[in-house]
């Protein structure tokens, strides 16, 4: 009997001790591998940390495409309204990529403000907005516009309760 | 006035499984089985409405029928027909319905086949399912009707099904999902019947296990199915992604596994109820979670729910009761089924409950990885992404060790394993395993890498023991191998094929991450590339209308190590009605390699950017799943014909339930179990 109770004991300690490291190695894990996002705004305030892999969004800022002639090398910029940053990629970009639409990149901020991505992201459709991008258009427009009555009127409003629009991506 | 119908019929069934939920569960408690036996005409009735109003909706989409918002939505007339009646779940309320027409097909099948269930214990599961049942249709009814109307004008024309889901892999997709997703309604609401009477023992276990082989076979296929159409459809080459929405099915998966494995212990000797009951109100309630969270966009953002606060809401509140309810009445009366433990260290108990312990782990760090960015943003801490290293940190070693544990588990006897008669044999697989994964990882790379050498001993470990479990096994039935191989049950042959399924998958795995190579390049017609020994050539790209779009439709001559020329023609569709632009990968596939072409944008004077890759073994990922499926539906057809002759010849089941009971050597209920069989 005392022998039974010892080793539930032994069990109990070794439940606690083994969820309580793992957990703790988990969280560790999640702060060195979790993608901090930032909006255009906070990119050129100097807000965002530089050398440090990051995401962001945006609406992809009419005209600003250009590509590299010889390679699949592009720049383009993106805004929230607030700010716009330069962003350089090379790569194919999504379907769903064009002037006008909302995406989110993923990279790496270099001291010059440039954005060099390695990832760009567009969801898969095309009346979808990416919710962080959705939600700092809404910052920049709120503190753009304080004096007006209501926020301009934002495309993406009904747009992201588009059904099934999260089942795709 | 036929979408109506539907309508009605929803609204029948709903108070039909609103009856179902009350009634029998009423009746079991004071001991009314007139109220009990109404469960199973009510589950048929409930089937029947809920059927009829997806035909209804299915018949909308048919015919086109583009006053229904639904259908506007998401057909078109130009669609074809097959993906006309897939869309019926292409979007949020027909896939809500699929959802409840599924879980009332779970809910007719326990009805029809009851098995040994007494009266009052079907009544309740029966109930249990009709209450679940419940909340989904009144989440369909009040937040996501697909029947509503675009009265009185409505449009001529539909705004067409995304393109995305236009394809062979997402008609079958969602049904088989589902069909794992709320199968495992079943063992939860069993679950939930065993805790309300408070015994749960070795038959209950017994009853649970193929109606959860079930699901999860479902769920298996379902998840690989999903991963192959990421594959080769949304143009990346990628087979997992670690997506929120593919997390979603993933950790009902891990904890399904878990519950397998603590189910075949319970189901022994009855003990571990409390910690299997658990993982099946687990399994269930992540079911749930995922399909909420898929369903609702709450996964991107918090925000989403913005966009529809009523369902949202509704969501929440509905997984808090579930999920709530189903932990109180298990921390009230679970300690009222606990057994004592009669297993010794090394048992094959142990070797499950740790597997099982491994999986719930697994488990939790993916729920973590998935939910902490939620976590984050409610709690206004900013914005943030948890990317694939940090599931590959935790998934990569999880899997390892549950495979070493996996090899030792298949060849100790159970409660009283005796290792040391077997050390010999185990250091002598150990060896050859170590030295067959050295020789891998030498041959396969320049440089030897660990990592390969690693899993691929894990991999010929799992591979051999599982092996050498057969062959053994086989030898206690008859002296000539084959004639006992032949006469081996079904399920163990579906364990170890189930078991090396995995190690197919390792090996997929392993193999994709490191011999796959791509280039995104730049080509004009007549352009040339290079990569691992093929010979790409790209001809250019000419128009070709399809059905309901038209194709950019490309052409690349390829030349193998073989010097045998094949052409690809990958795509990049523009859909007509939507004006969107969809790219559809070519792909010649191998055992040994994929090679995947797909078309990026078009760079003008007929340049075009092409991806091109090699993948190699992309295939096992995929086969390995589809053998651990396999393995699942060989021991729920061998275990029912099991309980078939079960029923003929009840007494001998008894006395090997007695010999299991005494605890007597591990070989015994063994041969008294291959008795039975």
């Amino acid at each position: 009997m005392k022998s039974a109770r010892r080793q539930r004991l032994a069990l109990l300690f070794f439940i606690v001790f083994g969820a309580g490291s793992a957990l703790g190695l988990m969280l560790a894990a999640l702060d060195e591998n979790a993608n901090l996002y930032l909006s255009p705004a906070q990119m050129r305030s100097g807000e965002a940390p530089v050398g440090i892999r990051l995401r962001g969004g945006g609406l992809v800022v009419e005209g600003s495409v250009h590509r590299d002639p010889d390679s699949l090398a592009v720049a383009f910029q993106i805004t929230d309204g607030a700010g716009t940053v330069d962003v350089h990629y090379k790569g194919i970009l999504p379907d769903l990529f064009r002037e006008g639409q909302g995406i989110v990149v993923t990279g790496v901020l270099d001291e010059d403000g440039q954005f060099r991505a390695e990832e760009v992201l567009a969801k898969h459709d095309e009346t979808y907005m990416p919710p962080e991008v959705k939600s700092a258009l809404e910052t920049a427009s709120s503190t753009r516009a304080e004096s007006a009555s209501r926020p301009s009127g934002d495309p993406a409003d009904d747009s992201a309760s588009t059904p099934g629009a999260g089942a795709v991506l | 006035m036929i979408p109506e119908l539907g309508h009605i019929a929803l609204i029948l069934s709903f108070c039909l499984a609103l009856v179902l939920g009350v009634v029998p569960l009423l009746g079991s408690y004071r001991a009314r089985p007139d109220w009990q036996a109404l469960a199973r005409p009510l589950a048929v009735g409930q089937f029947v409405f809920v059927l009829l109003a997806f035909l209804v909706l299915m018949q909308a989409f048919v015919a086109g029928d583009f006053s229904v918002a639904y259908v506007a939505n998401n057909s078109g007339t130009q669609l074809p027909l097959i993906y006309r009646i897939s869309a019926v779940w292409g979007a949020h309320e027909g896939s809500l319905l699929l959802w409840v027409l599924i879980l009332s097909g779970w809910t007719l099948a326990v009805a029809v086949f009851p098995g040994p269930l007494p009266a009052h214990t079907l009544a309740r599961v029966l109930a249990v399912m009709g209450l679940v049942s419940v909340g989904f249709q009144l989440f369909v009814l009040l937040t996501s009707n697909p029947f509503s109307r675009v009265l009185p004008w409505p449009p001529a024309e539909g705004a067409e099904l995304n393109p995305l889901l236009q394809d062979i892999g997402l008609v079958i997709h969602p049904p088989i999902l589902y069909m794992g997703y709320v199968g495992f309604s079943v063992v939860f609401a069993l679950a939930i019947a065993a805790l309300l009477e408070g015994k749960v023992d070795a038959s209950w276990a017994r009853w649970s296990r193929p109606w959860t082989l079930v699901a999860w076979v479902f769920l298996t296929l379902g998840i690989a199915l999903g991963s192959w159409w990421a594959y080769y459809e949304l143009g990346w080459g990628g087979w997992w992604f670690w997506d929120p929405v593919e997390n979603a099915s993933f950790m009902p998966w891990l904890l399904a596994t878990a519950l397998l494995h603590s189910l075949a212990v319970t189901a022994r000797q009855g003990v571990l109820s409390s910690w299997t009951l658990l993982l099946a109100i687990g399994t269930f309630s992540l079911s749930l979670l995922g399909t909420f969270l898929v369903r609702s966009g709450v996964l991107t953002s918090v925000h989403a729910f913005a966009s529809d606060p009523a369902r949202g809401l509704f969501i929440l509140l509905f997984l808090v009761v579930v999920v709530g309810s189903s932990l109180l009445l298990f921390a009230l009366r679970a300690p009222a089924v606990a057994v004592r433990w009669r297993f010794t260290l090394l048992s094959r108990e142990m070797f499950l409950i740790a597997n099982t312990a491994v999986f719930s782990v697994a488990c939790a760090t993916v729920l973590l990885g998935t939910l902490y960015p939620l976590m984050i943003d409610a709690l206004g801490l900013g914005k943030i992404s948890v990317g694939p290293p940090f599931f590959n940190t935790f998934l990569v070693p999880l899997t390892l060790l549950a495979a070493f544990m996996l090899g030792l588990g298949v060849v100790t006897s159970w409660q009283q394993g005796r290792l040391q008669q077997q050390v010999r044999p185990l250091c002598g697989t150990a060896l050859v395993s170590c030295a067959a994964g050295a020789l891998v990882a030498f041959v396969s790379n320049e440089a030897f890498e660990v990592r390969v050498a690693l899993v691929m001993t894990l991999v010929v470990w799992v591979v051999l023991m599982s092996l050498g479990a057969l062959v053994s096994q086989s030898r206690r039935e008859a002296d000539r191998l084959l004639v006992g191989l032949g006469r081996l049950p079904g399920r163990v042959w579906g364990m170890h094929l189930a078991h090396i399924g995995l190690a197919v998958v390792m090996v997929g795995i392993l193999m994709v991450s490191l011999h796959s190579s791509g280039k995104d390049v730049r080509m004009k017609p007549g352009d040339q590339l290079q990569l691992e020994g093929y010979s790409f050539r790209f001809e250019g790209v000419r128009r070709r209308p399809g059905p309901n779009y038209i194709a950019n439709y490309g052409s690349l001559r390829i030349v193998g190590p073989q010097g045998v020329p094949m052409l690809m023609h990958p795509e990049k569709r523009l859909y007509t009605a939507s004006r969107s632009v969809l790219t559809e990968a070519a792909i010649v596939p191998g055992l040994f390699r994929d090679i995947y072409v797909a078309l990026g944008e078009d760079l003008g004077e007929g340049a075009w950017a092409v991806r091109i890759q090699i993948k190699a073994f992309v295939r096992w990922i995929w086969g390995g799943a589809l053998l651990m499926a396999l393995g699942g539906a060989l021991c729920v057809a061998s275990r029912c014909r099991q309980r078939r002759g079960q029923t003929s010849a009840a007494p001998s089941a008894d006395a090997a339930a007695a010999s299991l009971a005494a605890g007597q050597s591990a070989d015994a209920p063994l041969a008294a179990q291959v008795a039975r069989s």
